[in-house]
């Protein structure tokens, strides 16, 4: 029951995914993680198919480095994720990648800025973004209590809300979530959200 | 489920008086769930051209990609804009290229052609053309779309009696269908200029 989700808020955005790597009814860990830093200034929270989620962010992650040793310029928040869509579009007929991508960045020019990208390799731009079983729950928390321009408080507040949510009324919920946030200082992991101990 | 209502989508062009109009709603769907209520189905090619795209997604985002390609490649060799005509023959020729493995999207092609003439086109996923006089449909709301254009259209509407039945017939028909609807976007071509409206109808 993977799930993750993201904002956009004054300045920054958020990530939050579930940290569990599980096979059918075995939690085989539970402080995975599955929030890429794509590069200084980029988050990918990924959730799908294990095999396939480690090793379609891992190409991105490299390729997004290549990009910018090729040209000494990083790619902006809605290239890379355009790269994506692209990369999963060309494997979609043949050998599709069953994971589903949150990507948030910012950009200096453009500021923060969060998409949508499912693994038939759909891609919007939005303020809030959820995938999973959670997102029932998570997308429904953000709609009534978002608003434009929060400030890193007031979206923890809200993420945890959400995570509160997933917790109460997933009957298979994760046991721990890890938070990480991009603002102009970077991409980093902010907290984490345990019950239990790895 | 089928594949060409995963997203949900409805599409609508109509032909008028030395202009035409194309809307379409602005749900983005994964199934039962709404995802976004901004999401742009109609692009445009060039002044006079505009493409909406229905069924799938992302094929819709693919297929818009290529054929920006393929009509920016044009302009370079011929040095002018796309035909309508010629491009739906492109964008049908492109589609039956897939043929044993379609893309799943049902294109409304809508332009102002040779002396400013509307032209309007829907086709199937693998190309069959469909040229109309009167208006094309596509997407999920597609039924309820043939009944309420077939009732409200009139030959030689002006621009503004266009917008105000195209308006109608999408928003009638996205009421009455689950995958698509938040609101619409109607744009409305003249020879001389574009306008672009969005409709607030049921926010559901």
């Amino acid at each position: 029951m993977e799930c993750v989700f993201g904002m956009v808020g004054k300045g920054f955005a958020l990530v939050v995914a579930d940290s569990s790597a599980v096979n059918s009814i075995l939690v085989h860990k539970s402080n995975e993680d599955k929030i890429m830093v794509l590069d200084s200034h980029k988050l990918m929270g990924a959730s799908g198919e294990a095999g396939d989620r480690a090793q379609f962010t891992e190409y991105v992650q490299k390729n997004v480095a290549l990009y910018q040793y090729r040209n000494n310029i990083p790619l902006t928040t809605k290239a890379a994720a355009n790269f994506m869509r692209g990369e999963l579009a060309t494997a979609l007929r043949k050998n599709p990648y069953m994971v589903n991508i949150v990507l948030a960045g910012y950009d200096k020019e453009t500021g923060p800025s969060l998409y949508f990208i499912d693994y038939i390799a759909t891609l919007h731009k939005v303020d809030k973004a959820a995938f999973g079983y959670g997102s029932y729950f998570a997308l429904s928390m953000m709609d009534r209590h978002y608003h434009p321009d929060m400030t890193v408080d007031e979206a923890i507040k809200l993420a945890d809300q959400c995570i509160e949510e997933i917790r109460s009324r997933l009957v298979v919920a994760p046991q721990n979530f890890i938070i990480k946030i991009v603002d102009q200082d970077g991409a980093r992991e902010h907290s984490w959200r345990r019950t239990t101990k790895d | 489920m089928s594949i060409f209502e995963y997203n949900g989508s409805a599409l609508v062009a109509m032909v008028g008086k030395n202009c035409f109009a194309i809307a379409s709603d602005r749900r983005l769907g994964v199934q039962l769930q709404t995802i976004a209520t901004d999401f742009q189905r109609i692009f445009k090619i060039h002044d006079k051209l505009f493409l909406g795209l229905s069924g799938l997604g992302s094929d819709a985002q693919t297929l818009h990609q290529r054929l920006v390609f393929r009509h920016k490649l044009y302009q370079l060799r011929e040095e002018r804009d796309m035909k309508p005509e010629t491009f739906a023959s492109l964008v049908s020729a492109m589609l039956y290229e897939k043929r044993f493995g379609p893309y799943f999207v049902q294109p409304v092609i809508a332009g102002l052609g040779e002396d400013d003439k509307p032209f309007i086109c829907t086709m199937d996923s693998i190309g069959a053309k469909e040229l109309a006089k009167d208006f094309v449909v596509a997407g999920t709301a597609s039924e309820s779309l043939y009944g309420a254009c077939e009732s409200m259209f009139k030959p030689d509407m002006d621009h503004e009696e266009l917008f105000e039945t195209i308006s109608q017939a999408l928003v009638s028909s996205i009421d009455r269908d689950c995958l698509s609807g938040w609101g619409g976007h109607v744009y409305i071509v003249t020879p001389t200029e574009v306008t672009e409206r969005i409709l607030k109808g049921r926010m559901d």
